[in-house]
């Protein structure tokens, strides 16, 4: 059967119990502080490193999700969010506490590649400080910036600074060494081959690029901090929609939807799941068709062709969506314990509409193979180029297509399951090419597999009998989840692991509201893959990680 | 024009004979329906600015700017379907020495603003800003964010605002249209000084904030102050 996993021999897929898990740490485990989905184990801020090897190496968590840091009365605190990549619902949170005065911890940067970026964003928004981090500076916020936004006293009026650095004559100024002939070369913020506005830092050596430094924060719009300021029930899950913007917002309103559900302990009626379901998989076209239509544009420069193509599939599945919620891009349309409103009437007009949409998805999609990937020109470009290894993607924390690209089988859909995934019949893509072109591929094959799903559920709805159609839960006017409740949820977004860190303090908003977006994690692995390439390299491969701003930035 | 209506004589006919009888000789590639809409006459009279106006607001360039959310809309707005294009400017720029018309699409923050203040700067004048979406109104929804400026108008002059989170490509082409139609009747919105400018460090009137980071930053380079306490 399609769902079930391929056999691992891997040590990493033991499952140990919490106990033992704290056997295995011994001494290193100072208390307990269990999280709703996973144990959590206290440990001191000077032995990060230790800990985290140990249940890398010896217990198999090879995968960071997310580092989360949060001030409280008395301390600082760090949460390690560890998984793996084998079973996603095998987790471990590893909680470091830092002093109040003078807050320290240890960098797990050498145990995990990708803990770099995540710690110099809580450095930068939380104030927590990193001990052996290769580079801590700021991430999101101007490097001039006072104070750390999301911690207790910050004061929102106090005014600031932000400047912008004149980079001097490249030539004169930015060689490595006076011998090479290196050149420092600005790629953005404003620039049309970063899908949006991401700055790249780039050094080159001839065409050849020897250092390139994504340069983010250019779209940091406090998310993090609007959704702490709303409440639960209705006044967070319009933000959602604003992370990843390429039409993606049904799986990124899941995303909070099914953390807040786990936490308040509510039960989603079928029938929901299963619109949920249809109307994710929509998304989950729209956004892959954007990425399509966006690397062709990089690529092959073609503004006429392959873009007009996808966009105008992108328009066909935003009608769907347009009916079902009523916007084209921001819909709203799933709310705690359900979805806002039934399929539209008449419903039949609707699934002949979805099922003409389907019908025509393999020619167009055929289309698609004859304009770009069976392009010679096109292969020349992304075939071989950009590699990244799995180990090092999951070294990252890479998810998602990139890391599907590289041949691993990770997809929260099916490992994680959630929704109707589960009860459907469908596959989990991967490539084993590495390279900018199995990365395509594997969005290009995942439309496919989406449309059976919505297929699927499609048929499901049109014989759900009437009097069964519950679209919401009975979810209370106002929650408030218990005091000092925690929980980390993920669902698959349609760049990767999209998850969701919330603490409840007993109010009807969070203490603490954590997004992993997949994006950020990604796009760290740029340096990786463009590392003495060549220049329209470097934004292959970009076009390949098919980013989206809003969601690295937050 | 028939039997029914005798009494009436159809001047055009006589018109249009005068017009293609002077049209005679310049060969079939250049009778253009403009042509045909000028009549008998080879001449128009109308003043200078009035025709170079008209000009301008027939033809613009707009620049390839994406921000946030709003800029998905944008595309699906240049692309086919809505086909910006349609009304004479539909063609992004990549370079903001060639555009003469910049729609602002998404949430400005604080890194980013020094930047959107150059980019609008290296525009050749006479230029042109179409707002979109509330974010660049007030914030939008994230007005109350600790980053975020609240709205474009704070950082350079917007000629048309279109409301909306996102405004549907239809209204986005709609407010461009209105630009064409102020451009064309030669309106524009002033260029003032604006709350948040781009300045040299030097010229900063000194106080804590300035004191502070008076080491970090050289004199000469380019900064912009934000008072979000005086914020609407
Ligand atoms: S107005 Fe709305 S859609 Fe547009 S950039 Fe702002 S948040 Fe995004």
């Amino acid at each position: 059967m399609s769902l079930e996993r391929p056999d691992t021999v891997d040590d990493g897929a033991v499952e140990r119990t919490p106990d033992e898990l704290e056997a295995l740490l011994g001494d290193l485990v100072v208390d307990r502080d269990d999280h709703l989905n996973a144990p959590g184990f206290v440990i001191r801020p000077d032995t990060v490193q230790e800990t985290l090897s140990i249940l890398k190496e010896q217990a198999g968590y090879d995968h960071l999700s997310v580092v989360s840091a949060q001030e409280y009365e008395n301390r600082y605190e760090s949460i390690y969010h560890l998984k793996k990549f084998d079973d996603p619902t095998q987790e471990v949170s590893v909680v470091v506490p830092a002093d109040k005065d003078n807050p320290v911890s240890e960098s797990a940067e050498p145990v995990f590649r990708t803990a770099d970026w995540h710690e110099r964003e809580a450095y930068d928004l939380i104030g927590v400080e990193y001990d052996d981090h290769p580079d801590l500076r700021r991430i999101l916020l101007p490097e001039t910036w006072q104070g750390h936004p999301l911690s207790m006293d910050y004061d929102k009026d106090r005014p600031q600074i932000a400047t912008l650095p004149e980079h001097a004559n490249p030539l004169e100024e930015h060689h490595k060494d006076a011998e090479s002939d290196t050149m420092f070369l600005n790629i953005g913020p404003h620039h049309p081959a970063t899908h949006g506005v991401l700055h790249l830092k780039t050094t080159l050596d001839g065409e050849q690029v020897v250092d390139v430094e994504p340069d983010i924060g250019y779209l940091h719009r406090s998310e993090e901090q609007m959704a702490q300021n709303g409440t639960y029930r209705h006044q967070i899950m319009p933000y959602p929609d604003r992370w990843d913007y390429i039409s993606a917002g049904l799986l990124n309103e899941w995303a909070y939807a099914r953390a807040a559900e786990d936490l308040a302990d509510i039960e989603v009626p079928e029938y929901a799941q299963v619109i949920r379901t249809m109307g994710a998989e929509m998304c989950r076209i729209a956004a892959h068709m954007l990425a399509l239509a966006t690397f062709a544009l990089d690529i092959n420069g073609d503004f006429t062709a392959t873009f007009m193509y996808a966009i105008n599939d992108r328009e066909r599945v935003q009608n769907l969506l347009e009916d079902l919620t009523g916007q084209r891009l921001m819909f709203n349309y799933f709310r705690l314990g359900g979805v806002v409103w039934d399929l539209p009437e008449p419903r039949e007009e609707f699934f002949s509409n979805t099922r003409d949409f389907l019908d025509q998805l393999p020619e167009s999609i055929e289309e698609y193979h004859n304009l770009i990937t069976s392009n010679e020109i096109f292969q020349m470009r992304t075939i071989d180029t950009g590699i990244l290894p799995p180990e090092v993607a999951k070294n990252y924390g890479a998810t998602g297509p990139v890391l599907r690209g590289s041949g691993v089988d990770y997809d929260l859909r099916r490992d994680d399951p959630y929704g109707y995934y589960d009860e459907l019949d469908w596959d989990v893509i991967t490539e084993d090419g590495c390279d900018n072109f199995s990365r395509l591929l594997v969005r290009m094959r995942e439309v496919e597999e989406s449309a059976k799903i919505i297929e699927q559920c499609v048929d499901l709805l049109e014989d759900w009998p009437e009097d069964e159609r519950n679209i919401q839960a009975n979810v209370p006017r106002t929650l408030r989840p218990d005091d000092d409740t925690e929980i980390y949820r993920a669902v698959e977004g349609a760049k990767g692991e999209l998850g969701i860190y919330i603490r409840a303090d007993g109010t009807d908003k969070p203490a603490r509201f954590k997004i992993r977006s997949p994006c950020f994690s990604n796009l760290q692995t740029l340096p990786e893959m463009a590392n003495g390439e060549y220049v329209p390299d470097v934004v292959a491969a970009l076009g390949s990680l098919d980013i989206v701003l809003g969601e690295v930035d937050r | 024009m028939s039997s029914d209506q005798p009494f009436i004589t159809d001047e055009s006919q006589v018109v249009t004979e005068t017009r293609d009888a002077r049209m005679t000789g310049q060969g079939d590639r250049f009778n253009s329906r403009l042509r045909e809409a000028f009549g008998s006459s080879p001449f128009i009279l109308t003043k200078f600015d009035k025709f170079l106006n008209w000009c301008r607001g027939s033809s613009m360039f707009m620049l390839q700017f994406g921000i946030a959310c709003c800029s998905i809309e944008m595309m699906h707005t240049y692309a086919v379907k809505h086909d910006l294009d349609r009304f004479g400017s539909g063609v992004p720029r990549a370079s903001p020495r060639q555009a003469d018309v910049m729609i602002v699409p998404g949430t400005i923050v604080s890194k980013f603003a020094p930047r959107m203040k150059r980019v609008y700067d290296q525009m050749p004048e006479p230029k042109f800003v179409v707002g979109m979406g509330s974010c660049t109104i007030s914030g939008g929804p994230f007005q109350e964010g600790y980053n975020v400026i609240k709205g474009a108008e704070e950082v350079i002059p917007i000629d048309i605002h279109v409301p909306g989170c996102p405004p549907r490509p239809e209204a986005l082409v709609y407010g461009v249209v209105k630009l064409q139609e102020r451009v064309a009747n030669g309106e524009a919105s002033p260029v003032t000084v604006k709350p948040y400018e781009l300045e040299e460090f030097s010229d900063l009137e000194r106080d804590e904030l300035v004191d502070k980071l008076a080491d970090e930053i050289e004199d000469d380079e380019l900064v912009m102050r934000y008072n979000f306490a005086d914020s609407p």
